[in-house]
Parts: C-alpha cells; sequence; structure tokens
C-alpha cells in the first residue's frame, strides 16, 4: 500500500466542461474513493486532438505544449475519455517526433495519463464500487479507449458490481459508433448511416441504458437514439460507477422528464 | 482508370441510398469479418507471424535496390524479361508491344489490381487487342461495364439477381429460356464460356501476390484457377507486378502467405498458390514460351523515405475494408479509384494526387479497425493523418472547416478566452435546452441535426462549477 | 528499347536509393544480404504440425478433407488402378484417364483394369481425368506441392475436371518450409543466377483441394475453373 496518496490532476477535456460536468464531479469522487488527492489544474482546455486530426499539426503542437507544461507537476494525469486520454497518453510524442526535448516530455506525461476507469482499477487496483442504478446497461466500446488503450474489461468489471444493474453485451460493441470528431459533420450522411446501425444493436439488446466512456459518442448515439423516438437513457460510465444519476438527467433529456434534478 | 474520388461525398449519398448495394454490403461484410476472426484464432502464432511479415517487408524495402536487382537477374537467368516500367503509360506501352509481337487477338486475364490500375483493358482494345477476364468477379463487372468495388472480391457490390440479368444479357448464344437461379448454375454457365477463351487464347495476363528475389519467381494466389489456367495455356506469360510486391526468399513468402489467406479470406491456405520461374523449358510438354514481368513503379518509389513508406508493406489481403464500417456502409465505388477502404484512403492520393483523393483520408473516424486487423501492421490511421496535415499545408481541406478549427484552436490556446467563451456558449445552450434536453436543429449545425438531436450541455461548464463549489469548501 | 529500358532500370533503383538516402550498397552489406538469400532462414514456423509421424499424417488428412478433398488409402502400388477405377465410377466419371508421363505412374499395372482407358502425356481440352504424381504434402493446411517438369504437365493439376493425386505417406512433411527444403535439395543444381543454385521447376503448384469460388454473395461454390474434384490415393509406403 502507499503511504502517501498519489496526486492526480484530473484533465476534465472539452466536452465534459462544455456539456457535461456532472462527469467530472462523477470522476473527482471514483478518484477520491480510490485514495487519491485530485487537483483540477486551472486553466485547462481541450487537448488538440480536433487540430491534429485535422491535419493542423501546428495549432496541435501548441495545444500539446501548454497541456503537457500545465499537467507535468502531477503524480497522475487522469481523463474521462479515452480518445483525448489516447490523445495525451500516445499522440503528444508522435507529435513531437522531430523534437526531442518535447518529444520527451511528452513520452513521460504520456506515461503517466490514464483513462479514468483503466486507471481506477489497472492502476489504483480498485475492483468494486459502492452505488446503485437500477436498469439493464449495454456497453460501448468506444474505439480510442478500446484499440488504443486497450479497455475494455474494466468498465465491465466495476459495472458488475453496481447494486441493481444488470449489463446486457451488444453485437459489435467494438464498432465505431460513426462520431469520428469532425467526421460527424463532415461526412454526415455516412456518419448517421453507422450510429443508425449502432442504435439498432443496442436496441436489440433490450437495454434501457446505454454507458460508454466518451462523451462524443454518447452525444452521437443519445441525439441518434432521440431523433428516432427511443427511450434509452444514455450516460457516461462515470455517472453510474459514481452513484451519481440523481445529479442529472440522462443525457439528452431534459429536466421535465427528471423533474428538476440537482 | 478515370477517378470519381473527388465526387466521393456525393458518391457516398448515393450509394447509401442504393438498395441493392446495400443488400449485397450487408450480406457480404459479416462473413468475411466471421472468417478471419475464426482463422485467426485457430493459429496462435498469428500475432507473432504479424510481426514477423511486418519486418521481413520492413527488411525487403530497406533493401529494395538490392532485391529487386537480384530479383530481376534471376528472372533473366531463367529466360524471363523483365520491363522495367516508371510510369502505368510505359506500362502500357510494354503490354500491347509484348502482345503485337505475338500478333495476339485474345488476351485472357487473371484478377490484378495493377491492371486495373494501368486500365489496361481499354488500353488492348484500342489497340485492336480483345482482353478477357476470367476471374469470376472480374468476369461480371466486365460484362457490366464497370469496375470492381473491393480488392480481392471484386464484385462484392452485387447479388445474385445482377449475375442472372448479366448472363441472360451477355451470353446470347444460350437457350434464353434456361434456369439460372443456383449460384452453381451460373458458375458452370462462366466455366464453360470461358473454357473455350482459354483454350483459344494468345497471351495471358496474370498479377502477382509477390515476387521472390531468390528464385525470379512470381507468385499467384487464387482459388479459382484461373490465374493458372491463363498463365499456362498461351504461348506468352506477362506478370503485371509493382515494385513492392518483391520478397527475399521462398521462406519469407511462406511465412507472408500464412497471413495473407487468413487476412484475406478466412481460409488457412488459399486453393491455388502458384510459383512461375520463366518461360516454358525445353523437355517440358507445356507452359508458355514467352515469360514477362512489367515491373511497375508508377509513383511508389517516391513514397520512399516519407511518412508514407509502410504503406509499401501491404499485401492486398482487404481486411482493412473487410473491416472497415466505412467502407462498409458505402461500398468501393464511392472511393472513385482503383483501390477502395482504408488502404486506398492512403495508397490513392499518392498514386492520384491528393489534390483529387483528398476526401479519401479524411472520410474516416480513426476507428483504428483497420490497422488492428492489417496482417503487416500498416499504421493507416496515422498516415491519414499525414495525408491530412499535407492539405492542410497546401490549404487544400476545406475553407470553413479551416476556419472553424483555427477559432477553436485560438480559444484552446488561451485560457481565459476558452473559460469566457465556453461559459456563455455552455450556459446559453443549457439554459435554452434545459426543458426538453435537446435540440432538432441548431444554427450552423446542420451536418449533426440533419440526423441527429443536438444533446443541450448540462449549463454551467465544469471548470466554473469547480471554481464556484470550491469556493464555498464543497469540493 | 534495351537502352532505354535499361535506363528505367537504374532511374527506378537510383529513385529507391535516393529515397532511402544512400548510394548503391556497400559491398559487404550486399554480401550479407546475398547469404541471407543463401541461407533462407525459415522464420516461425507453427507448432501445429510440429507432432509424431502418425498424427502428423492424420492432420495432413484431416486437413485436405477439410477443403473438400477426398482420401483413398492404398497399401501397395498394385492397389492404385483398381482404386482410381473404383473412385471414377462412384462419380459416374468416364474412365478415360490422362496420366502424368512420369515412371512412378505409368509403371503401375493399369492394364489390371482392361474398362479404364490410359494415355500419358499433358492435358487437352477434352481430358476430363488426370493421374498424377504428388512431390510432398504439408500437414499443416493440407496443400501438395505439384512441381512442373516433363515427368509431370501443369495443365494436368489444372485442365481435368478430376484430379487424381497418387501421394506416398513418405512425401508428407509437416510445414512448407520442408517441401522446399526437399526441392532443392532432390532438384538443386549449379546456376549461374545470384545466389549460384537452381532448383525451381518452372511451374510449382501448391493445391489445397477442388477450386472453387465465393464471387456470388461470397458463398463457397466448388469446380470454378479447375478441378470440380481432387481425389488423393494415399500409398502407405512408410513402416508404421
Amino acid at each position: 500500500m502507499r503511504h502517501t496518496p498519489p496526486r492526480v490532476a484530473l484533465f476534465a477535456t472539452c466536452l465534459v466542461d462544455l456539456y457535461r460536468p456532472t462527469v467530472g464531479f462523477a470522476a473527482i469522487k471514483l478518484l477520491k474513493e480510490a485514495g487519491c488527492t485530485v487537483v483540477v489544474p486551472e486553466g485547462q482546455t481541450c487537448c488538440g486532438q480536433p487540430a491534429y486530426n485535422s491535419g493542423d499539426k501546428a495549432d496541435a503542437q501548441d495545444i500539446a505544449r501548454s497541456v503537457i507544461a500545465l499537467l507535468e507537476p502531477y503524480d497522475y494525469v487522469v481523463v474521462p475519455s479515452g480518445s483525448c486520454g489516447g490523445m495525451i497518453r500516445e499522440q503528444y510524442a508522435a507529435l513531437f517526433a522531430a523534437d526531442p526535448e518535447w518529444k520527451l516530455r511528452a513520452e513521460r506525461l504520456g506515461a503517466r495519463t490514464f483513462e479514468l476507469v483503466s486507471f481506477l482499477v489497472d492502476v489504483m487496483g480498485m475492483t468494486g464500487v459502492e452505488a446503485r442504478y437500477e436498469g439493464m446497461a449495454t456497453y460501448h466500446d468506444s474505439c480510442s479507449g478500446l484499440r488504443e488503450l486497450g479497455i475494455k474489461g474494466q468498465p465491465r468489471a466495476l459495472l458488475a458490481t453496481v447494486a441493481g444493474l444488470t449489463l446486457a453485451e451488444m453485437e459489435d460493441a467494438e464498432v465505431c459508433c460513426g462520431f469520428g470528431g469532425t467526421f460527424c459533420v463532415k461526412y454526415p450522411d455516412i456518419s448517421v448511416r453507422m450510429v443508425s446501425d449502432k442504435v439498432e444493436r443496442i436496441r436489440a439488446t433490450g437495454a434501457d441504458t446505454l454507458l460508454a466512456g466518451d462523451l462524443g459518442c454518447l452525444l452521437n448515439m443519445a441525439g441518434r437514439l432521440q431523433r428516432l423516438g427511443h427511450t434509452v437513457r444514455v450516460r457516461h460510465v462515470a455517472e453510474v460507477l459514481a452513484g451519481m444519476t440523481d445529479a442529472v438527467p440522462p443525457i439528452g433529456e431534459g429536466q421535465a422528464r427528471q423533474g428538476g434534478a440537482r | 482508370m478515370l477517378t470519381t474520388s473527388p465526387a466521393f461525398k456525393q458518391n457516398a449519398t448515393t450509394a447509401l441510398a442504393d438498395a441493392g448495394l446495400q443488400k449485397a454490403l450487408a450480406n457480404a461484410k459479416a462473413g468475411f469479418m466471421q472468417k478471419r476472426a475464426r482463422a485467426v484464432a485457430a493459429l496462435p502464432e498469428f500475432e507473432a507471424l504479424r510481426d514477423l511479415g511486418r519486418d521481413i517487408k520492413n527488411h525487403t524495402i530497406a533493401h529494395l535496390d538490392f532485391y529487386l536487382d537480384t530479383y530481376a537477374r534471376n528472372v533473366e537467368a531463367e529466360g524471363g524479361k523483365v520491363h522495367w516500367c516508371e510510369t502505368a503509360d510505359d506500362a502500357r506501352r510494354a503490354v500491347v508491344e509484348i502482345c503485337r509481337s505475338v500478333g495476339a487477338r485474345t488476351v485472357t486475364k487473371g484478377k490484378s489490381m495493377i491492371g486495373e490500375e494501368l486500365g489496361i483493358n481499354e488500353h488492348l482494345e484500342a489497340a485492336g487487342i480483345e482482353p478477357i477476364e476470367t476471374d469470376l468477379g472480374e468476369y461480371i463487372i466486365q460484362l457490366r461495364k464497370e469496375p470492381p468495388s473491393h480488392i480481392i472480391a471484386p464484385a462484392f457490390h452485387l447479388n445474385r439477381e445482377d449475375w442472372i440479368e448479366a448472363f441472360r444479357e451477355k451470353h446470347t448464344e444460350l437457350a434464353p429460356g434456361r434456369v439460372l437461379d443456383e449460384r452453381k448454375t451460373l458458375i458452370d454457365e462462366a466455366r464453360t464460356i470461358l473454357r473455350s477463351r482459354f483454350l483459344a487464347a494468345d497471351v495471358g495476363i496474370t498479377g502477382a501476390n509477390m515476387l521472390i528475389a531468390e528464385t525470379g519467381s512470381s507468385v499467384i494466389v487464387t482459388n479459382e484457377g484461373n490465374g493458372d489456367l491463363t498463365q499456362t495455356l498461351p504461348k506468352v506469360h506477362i506478370v503485371l507486378a509493382s515494385i513492392e510486391k518483391v520478397v527475399p526468399t521462398l521462406e519469407d513468402a511462406c511465412t507472408i502467405l500464412r497471413l495473407l489467406a487468413r487476412s484475406a479470406t478466412g481460409q488457412d491456405f488459399s486453393t491455388y498458390t502458384t510459383f512461375s520461374t520463366g518461360p516454358r523449358r525445353a523437355p517440358d510438354l507445356d507452359g508458355p514460351a514467352e515469360y514477362h514481368v512489367i515491373l511497375l513503379d508508377n509513383g511508389r518509389t517516391s513514397m520512399i523515405g516519407t511518412e508514407f513508406q509502410e504503406m509499401l508493406r501491404c499485401i492486398r489481403c482487404a481486411a482493412c475494408m473487410n473491416h472497415c464500417p466505412v467502407y462498409g456502409a458505402v461500398g468501393g465505388h464511392a472511393y472513385g479509384w482503383v483501390y477502395p477502404g482504408p488502404m486506398g484512403s492512403v495508397l490513392t492520393p499518392s498514386l492520384i494526387g491528393v489534390d483529387k483523393a483528398g476526401h479519401l483520408p479524411n472520410a474516416s473516424t480513426f476507428c483504428g479497425k483497420c490497422e488492428s486487423v492489417c496482417p503487416m501492421k500498416i499504421p493507416l490511421p496515422k498516415m491519414m493523418r499525414h495525408w491530412r496535415e499535407r492539405e492542410f499545408e497546401r490549404h487544400l481541406s476545406p475553407s470553413a472547416a479551416r476556419f472553424g478549427l483555427g477559432v477553436w484552436a485560438w480559444f484552446a490556446r488561451r485560457p481565459w478566452a476558452y473559460r469566457l467563451a465556453t461559459r456563455i456558449g455552455a450556459g446559453t445552450l443549457g439554459f435554452a435546452g434545459r426543458k426538453r434536453g435537446r435540440f432538432g436543429s441548431l444554427p450552423l449545425a446542420g451536418g449533426w441535426t440533419g440526423g441527429r438531436d443536438m444533446p443541450a450541455p448540462e449549463g454551467e461548464t465544469f471548470q466554473a462549477r469547480y471554481a464556484r463549489l470550491r469556493k464555498q469548501g464543497l469540493v | 528499347m534495351a537502352a532505354l529500358e535499361q535506363d528505367a532500370r537504374g532511374r527506378m533503383l537510383g529513385r529507391i536509393r535516393r529515397g532511402l538516402r544512400r548510394g548503391e550498397l556497400p559491398e559487404s552489406v550486399a554480401s550479407g544480404l546475398v547469404e541471407r538469400l543463401k541461407a533462407h532462414p525459415r522464420n516461425l514456423i507453427p507448432a501445429r504440425s510440429k507432432l509424431p509421424r502418425a498424427e502428423q499424417v492424420a492432420l495432413w488428412k484431416a486437413n485436405i478433407e477439410k477443403e473438400y478433398g477426398t482420401v483413398a488409402l492404398a497399401a501397395s502400388e498394385a492397389e492404385i488402378p483398381g482404386l482410381v477405377a473404383d473412385y471414377l465410377a462412384s462419380q459416374n466419371i468416364p474412365a478415360v484417364v490422362r496420366l502424368a508421363p512420369d515412371p512412378s505412374i505409368t509403371s503401375l499395372p493399369w492394364h489390371d483394369r482392361p474398362l479404364l482407358s490410359v494415355a500419358a502425356g499433358r492435358a487437352e481440352g477434352t481430358d476430363v481425368v488426370s493421374v498424377t504424381p504428388c512431390f510432398a504434402a504439408v500437414a499443416e493446411t493440407g496443400t501438395m506441392f505439384f512441381p512442373s517438369g516433363p515427368h509431370h504437365p501443369t495443365t494436368l493439376n489444372i485442365v481435368p475436371e478430376t484430379q487424381v493425386v497418387v501421394l506416398r505417406q513418405s512425401r508428407i512433411v509437416g510445414a512448407y518450409e520442408e517441401a522446399w527444403d526437399m526441392l532443392r535439395r532432390e532438384h538443386g543444381t549449379v546456376g549461374d543466377g545470384p545466389t549460384g543454385t537452381r532448383f525451381m521447376p518452372r511451374n510449382v503448384m501448391l493445391v489445397t483441394g477442388p477450386s472453387r469460388t465465393a464471387d456470388i454473395e461470397q458463398t463457397i461454390e466448388l469446380g470454378a475453373h479447375g478441378p470440380r474434384r481432387v481425389h488423393v490415393i494415399l500409398l502407405q509406403d512408410e513402416q508404421p
């Protein structure tokens, strides 16, 4: 066992910051339960992935430098997103392939950067949570988390300990939902087709709740489910694991339905 | 081959609305994925073989001048002829010249993606020589006068009805009332018709899955046996191969063959894997009297030493497209040139220019599935991103997208401005959407809201709420 | 033309070297690469075919049957013509057979079966059945090696609708690499190519079952262009 709790910087991501602050607070709660001291470094914005994936390397490098400088002082960096976590953990070093000094700093930071749920399980050794959620959920494996960071069993292991929750696996859980960052607005026809396929798979499970670890995918799937009039509740996995589902209605649902929570 | 890659977006929209295509895609793609998964699971060494395959190809490319030269000297020692062709034009000229030198009237062809790259059929026809595709998938699309939609299953986009229709229309020598509804009947009919073409052909053209430096052999892999009939029966065998096909030894080839069929069709090994080494030898009773290799560059040497060099490892197995959700949605024709799917999205800009093929590397969610199944471990998403960088540098990306991203990046680099803008934005949207929780349409967000609702934000940003609660001692 | 092509060759090799940021390989490196060609190291051979002999033979048989080949066992050479005749009768195939002009095939007692009409040579378009030897068979996937030569014309493997293969059990090996080694050993001569040896026949076909296609709706159908049937007579020439 550690003697001093690790100091963990929470990098909330711009989507959580803008759309779903509750995910950030859920992350703080879970990290504290796991025995961490949590800091939210001031001045954080975006990991730079939109610029990076759009070929704007210079801007991506600028943003990466400030993120690295901001997060370097902590034992760990935890991100409630496989995509943004992967950006810092795997891609920053690639971004500075031609700059040895920043490459080294990026690698050092990358080695200490984790997606939230995999950090709780793989680094902090968390085996269960004290939470209750009534429902049958299906879990979508977001691409970066799954293939870049190897996140597959960890969220399922923790979800299995949530009281009242059953997990129903969907077919093609590992197939992309069609979000893809700017892809979803650059190629909306293809994106909507992909998310429609995903919605079919979700519906086929009979689950009343859809969970995932990346807000981008969740917004995409929620938006399509709701456009088609389906009533599946969509949430970030951290909200369920932290037992904070009373704090906020499901994604894309108004306070009218939830009865003015929070 | 003419390209419609610049119209990718429209092509995709058309493809998504094509009911026949969607039916064919839905039928085909699951089968490929399941078969590969089963074959891979049955070979514990598969992952180790992927590493070896990658290493063999990297070693070969690092010494490509040596291995190509050695390969060519071995072909020549066996009595074959190597035609070094820098451009597609050089290659087309060489092929037509060989055909003319033997007075060829008909040419049978095995499936060759280099043949597609050269548009060799049109050039042969223009020279008065009739090309006959003999791979069944290639045969049907030749009858339908369309390009292949997949690199190993050219008729991936067709249903049985399409075959029946084409055979009835084109095989006019047969009784119009004949029964044709079974797959087997269709195949038997094609077999009968093509058998006479095989026996009559003057020249046979095949591709090459690999070239072996050690022996000067070319290798073809088929299931039908059409490639073997093509290269055995006529007087002349022409091999179309690009420079990156060379590997050092038979053993290296076997390592790659263990990956190829499993990745491609989910077979442990294809039915026919044939090694050809030079023309017929003096005491032989069969085989071609002439053996020519068209060794094509066509832009590949310019990939060496760039961030696209690793693409030269590609063995054209099609696993990337078989597993790609974008390919699975729109099919191969939407990509608009010879090579569809993820490998095409990397290779096509190299070969026809990123100005024409710029959509292809953008039409990816970077889901990473392609790289995860690539037997040669080619980092396809990374290379698509490199193309996006080149486009960005050359100001080829759409200006509205550039502007939007520029604004975002400006804020992302300035935390104070970001804080201010996100608080206002999230606050406004959160307030407007607080009752319903989402928007059916939003200004400037038509790309999103055309097919999806836009969930509303909670209202206060995370950082604002965190600062507020912290001040109150609540976190 | 020749001079131009020499130039194209030089230009292509030159562009490769420029891409690799070097000139021609120094002699020390090039000779190392020649040594690698001569040594042709085996890479990784899957463990699945490394089995006790009886199991290895059984694996070959299971694999070729999985790929739609059929197998009959012969205890002696004398049984082979009978097995061929019986197989053809069972499949309603005319008993007219083109034999590979290989002594191991032509010397079999075909006259014991007068109803079987046999002739040796290459296959023509009218031939419906061939009988060929097999140089080596690979347990790993059931694959059979057919090197071409005056005794084994390639057309016999691909033109007739039915190929009957006479495989001596002693020619079954574990992996492809072992079959290549047999070929190097049994066919190798001094050659004037860069490696100094020459062993590749004009054509080597590796055949794993009958011809097939999945081009219509990605569903396998047998008998696309090549043989519809591959029937192997396994001659048990090894002591158990």
